[in-house]
């Protein structure tokens, strides 16, 4: 009688940790790492607070266009300029890498073999590298139909908010990397874990702003 | 931007002809002479002071002690102290340069002394100083060093983050510096507004200065918001609910939140500014289908959060001030947190009362107008709130409580023209005169300056470990009120007369005596910020007298005066428990104030880091190559930021260990000082028998 | 000596169930996200629509989309990290103030500005 209570008791508490270990979906420390967990916890949520922050440069940016949509001066405009294959397909690749970080993600915190979690990291590298790759072409078929920043008002709407999106991108890349170099280096230690999981926030979140931007800019511009 | 360009100009557009002291000997303006003249002698005290500072660290030895022991510091009580220090250097400056206006306003009836274009260059460095590099660093620096210790932690949640904010801060300030030196900075005034800012209309590099100094200051207060916000979020010491912070705490909260989120309107603007400038873009242009209104909206959604960012510290300095020095309980504790988030709230719905007269229609400005006024209630709550604290208190007038009472009054009258100005009816006949110039001073200079004057001379003790002299900081209190009241009250008046803002010389004969006036409380300004140095140097001089090494020398009541004076790098050998607010009255009361803890344990701390200063380096090497147009330092140090980004992000073991036995030397030293040292009664404060141990003493709070 | 194997089994099939769980979360997301964005594509590809409920369509479909990446990418519900919840909300709130004032203000101006 009291062994099974004791029994109880004891599949609570592990129940109780094990929900403290997955506070954050990918974080995986382990408990006896108690201090490392509380500074894990505070630089987790201190990424997100540097989001929001970054979220209201975008929402600036975004209200900018908004203000000089009209300031085409005599010079294309979103019917000339924009086109919807390419976007669309960009859009794909960007949410396919979305979720192909989450599958990294699962590997980090489900503890898969390493090499499973680097793949799914490829993966999801090379669709960044393909959708930057996409993007600058946009931009020079825009350069070649007369859509510089320098034209009008409107296409510096245009060029100080999707290239914005896209070198955040592109520091997501070259993080993406510098993670794969710590993991060759250093394994999976606590600190890599704790890189790849607010790299994730990070790529979710500019996975966010693409929304707004395929919608509001292009979407929008073309409907 | 081609190859050939950045190698045919390996200087870029620097010459000999971007010396001004080389222009002007050059010329045969007498005009130009003395303007001239003066911004030689400018740059020539900037040169000579840095020589100075170098010859005195060579001299002294000092050049080890102060990379280990300061700039590659990640201790956040030396960081706060750096700040304090770079807003003081950058005070001086920005004082001096206020002396020069109001003298060139004094005898500027038809002409003066001072050319239209160093006059602006003046108000343009004058402002972007006073809040860029004055007042944030100086309430950053008070946040920094007394928020930790407030809530009990060992240290910011970002140490090496917040090194390099403070780096970011400095680069910035070291560019409005070197701008005396090389080069001119911009006439754009503190907030630059296109098109006048725009290449057609400014093609020099002074807007240029003037937009990366506030793009490295601005990135550095958006990483400091959000370390702070995180600390007080995430580090507070075990029961210290929210409503158990001081209030002081309270209020660095709110602005480390408004900075989060006022900041990136201002980074977004400068950089779009810059886009317009360097790649011709027609983000804010007058032709080609730019917008240049929407420049003074986005720099507003900054700048309004701005202000309440530099007012909320201050606020939370005088409620801990009237508080301890009258003896009592702060009152409406509560009432005081909810106008505090209020008025943090209500700053981000009031920006367009800045640009009442832009041309929108009378119903925005009647929102904006009425959101405007509405700030006006918490701020209301709080002055009474203060009142009541200090009623039937044993209220001591010493220097800190001499600038919160000054404040008091000064504030209401400022807050008073305020609602004035909140009316867009009301603004349309003011707008753009020189009562707007003595409002918006009325705001910052009691409520802000004083606020952060007050704080230093009330942590001081706490940060060096003795008192600042009484008396000379009395006089300098005392020019500080007198000189402001001087120097504004006329521009109220000159104000409703017609003076416009900015102007250089007048031809109306009736502003002559009120300029004179004004220049005269200039002057007792100058000479406060002399009595402030003095005070520096007298209480250096007899610091032995007045060492406070307990750490308690005005009967404090929250928990950074439970340490010793300085405190301990990590600042609590244990990390205190909480149940109650004022916790450590609360301690000194059960006669737990100095105890010793049931058991040492090693300490984990950061090691130093020379990221900050490298960053400082690299972002200000590269801010300047952007100016100048000096493509391969712009690229070159670019890397060099990003490369050592990356090698930060494979560094491991960045923490060393204070071993137990040594925590407990330290302690052990300090509850026997504090068991040797005599209780003093709040009457013998300011005697050399105060050593930092207060005596009881039970006020009898009327209920 | 058995009741610590016992545990041990079912804190595996525990972190089984949640690696399952995180799983679905990030297919359920995958498949709602593609599916949101392919209406509002296919819409303006066709021209499906007049053009003001076709823009209200697109925005309305943008802002679920986000609450869909927010809810299985980003992982944020009412029941784990209330904090991060409240962040982002409180956020949003400043940027609705801030974009929208922006707007209004802007729009405002153009239309008293615009020569007749």
């Amino acid at each position: 009688m009291i062994s099974e209570l004791f029994k109880r008791l004891e599949f609570y508490l592990d129940a109780r940790q094990n929900k403290e270990i997955f506070i954050y979906p990918g974080l995986n420390l382990g408990v006896e790492h108690s201090d490392a967990h509380t500074q894990a916890e505070a630089t987790v949520f201190g990424f997100w607070v540097f989001l929001m922050s970054d979220a209201i440069i975008f929402g600036m940016a975004f209200a900018t266009y908004a203000t000089l949509l009209h300031g085409t001066a005599d010079s294309p405009g979103p019917r000339e300029l924009y086109h919807l294959g390419p976007i669309f397909i960009e859009t794909l690749l960007l949410l396919t890498s979305s979720f192909t970080f989450g599958m990294a993600s699962i590997a980090m915190k489900y503890k898969h073999p390493t090499s499973r979690l680097v793949g799914w990291l490829l993966i999801t590298l090379v669709l960044g590298v393909v959708f930057l790759g996409m993007e600058l072409n946009d931009f020079r078929a825009m350069f070649a139909a007369g859509g510089l920043p320098t034209q009008s008002g409107f296409l510096s709407g245009f060029f100080g908010l999707v290239p914005l999106h896209g070198l955040h991108v592109m520091a997501g890349c070259i993080w993406l990397v510098c993670m794969l170099g710590q993991i060759a280096v250093h394994g999976l230690d606590s600190e890599t874990k704790l890189g790849l999981l607010r790299l994730a926030l990070f790529w979710h979140f500019l996975d966010i702003v693409w929304i707004f931007i395929f919608s509001v800019v292009y979407l929008a511009g073309l409907a | 931007m081609s190859w050939s360009t950045i190698f045919n100009h390996p200087l870029g557009l620097l010459g000999a002809d971007s010396f001004p002291f080389l222009a002007m000997l050059s010329s045969d303006d007498s005009d130009i002479f003395i303007n001239g003249l003066l911004g030689s002698f400018a740059a020539a005290l900037v040169i000579i002071s840095v020589m100075v500072v170098v010859a005195l660290l060579t001299r002294y030895r000092a050049w080890r002690t102060l990379w280990f022991d300061w700039l590659t510091s990640t201790d956040h009580k030396k960081i706060g102290i750096m700040y304090v220090v770079l807003a003081l250097v950058m005070l001086t400056r920005a004082i001096a340069e206020a002396v020069l206006m109001r003298a060139q306003g004094a005898v500027g009836l038809g002409g003066g002394f001072l050319s239209s274009d160093h006059f602006a260059q003046l108000f343009s460095t004058h402002g972007t100083i006073m809040i860029f590099f004055m007042a944030m660093p100086f309430l950053t620096g008070l946040i920094n060093y007394v928020v930790p210790l407030q809530i009990g932690a060992r240290d910011v949640a970002f140490p090496i983050l917040n090194s390099i904010s403070l780096w970011l801060t400095a680069a910035g300030a070291a560019l409005v510096m070197i701008s005396l030196v090389v080069g001119a900075f911009s006439t754009g005034g503190w907030f630059g507004y296109p098109p006048y800012t725009e290449t057609l209309y400014n093609p020099g590099i002074g807007v240029d200065y003037w937009i990366w100094s506030l793009t490295l200051a601005s990135l550095g207060s958006t990483l400091t918001g959000i370390n702070i916000a995180v600390t007080i979020y995430k580090k507070r010491a075990p029961g210290m609910k929210l409503y158990y912070m001081p209030l002081f705490t309270w209020t660095a909260l709110c602005t480390a939140i408004m900075m989060i989120f006022a900041m990136p309107p201002l980074t977004v603007v400068t950089l779009q500014l810059a886009l317009d400038r360097y790649l011709d873009f027609h983000f804010f242009t007058n032709g080609l289908g730019g917008n240049q209104m929407n420049f003074l909206n986005m720099f507003w959604l900054f700048g309004h959060p701005e202000v309440y960012i530099l007012i909320l510290p201050a606020f939370g300095v005088y409620s801990e001030i009237f508080s301890t020095f009258s003896g009592k309980v702060l009152f409406g504790y509560k009432s005081l947190v909810w106008a505090t988030i209020s008025i943090a709230f209500l700053s981000f719905l009031v920006w367009l009362h800045h640009f009442f007269t832009m041309g929108q229609s009378g119903h925005i400005n009647a929102v904006f107008g009425i959101a405007s006024m509405l700030i006006g209630i918490p701020t209301g709550v709080k002055i009474y709130d203060w009142m009541w604290t200090m009623l039937r208190g044993r209220i001591r007038f010493s220097v800190p409580m001499i600038y919160s009472l000054a404040f008091i009054f000064l504030f209401v009258i400022g807050g008073i023209t305020g609602i004035m100005l909140a009316n867009p009816i009301l603004d349309y006949q003011v707008h753009n005169t020189v009562f707007l110039v003595a409002h918006f001073h009325n705001m910052v200079v009691p409520g802000v300056l004083f606020g952060m004057l007050a704080g230093y001379t009330f942590w001081f003790p706490k940060a060096f470990g003795f008192r600042l002299d009484e008396r000379w900081g009395r006089i300098s209190a005392y020019c500080w009120i007198f000189g402001w009241m001087g120097a504004f009250f006329p521009l109220y008046i000159l104000g409703l007369m017609g003076l416009p803002r900015r102007s250089v010389a007048y031809e109306q004969a009736s502003y002559v005596p009120l300029e004179i006036v004004a220049f005269v409380g200039a002057l007792l300004v100058a000479a406060a910020l002399m009595a402030l140095v003095i005070q520096l140097w007298v209480s250096i001089k007899y610091r032995e007298k007045n060492r406070v090494f307990v750490g308690d020398p005005w009967n404090g009541r929250s928990l950074e005066w439970a340490t010793s004076a300085p405190p301990p790098e990590y600042n609590f050998p244990v990390v205190p428990s909480i149940n109650d607010r004022d916790a450590f009255t609360a301690a000194k009361e059960f006669g737990v104030g100095y105890q010793e803890p049931d058991a040492y344990v090693n300490i984990e701390i950061p090691q130093n880091s020379a990221m900050g200063p490298v960053f400082g380096g690299t972002s200000f090497l590269l801010a300047f190559g952007l100016v100048w147009q000096i493509w391969w330092l712009v690229i070159l140090t670019g890397l060099i930021t990003i490369g050592t980004l990356v090698m930060r992000g494979f560094q491991r073991d960045t923490l060393k260990i204070i071993p137990a036995e040594a925590v407990c030397r330290t302690h052990q030293h300090w509850i026997q000082a504090a068991r040797l040292a005599l209780p003093i009664k709040r009457s013998q404060e300011h005697t050399a028998a105060n050593k930092g141990r207060a005596a009881i003493e039970t006020v009898e709070v009327p209920t | 000596m058995s009741e610590p194997i016992v545990t041990r089994t079912s804190a595996t099939n525990a972190l089984r169930a949640n690696e399952r769980r995180d799983f679905m979360s990030y297919m359920w997301g995958f498949g709602l996200a593609l599916g949101l964005t392919l209406v509002p594509f296919a819409l303006v590809q066709w021209q499906a629509m007049a053009r003001d409920p076709l823009l209200i369509t697109i925005a309305v479909l943008a802002l679920v989309q986000t609450v869909v990446h927010f809810r299985y990418f980003l992982h944020l519900d009412r029941k784990r990290k209330r904090e991060d919840l409240l962040l982002v909300l409180f956020s949003t709130s400043l940027l609705i103030i801030m974009v929208a004032g922006t707007i209004w203000i802007m729009a405002n101006l153009a239309e008293r500005m615009t020569p007749i």
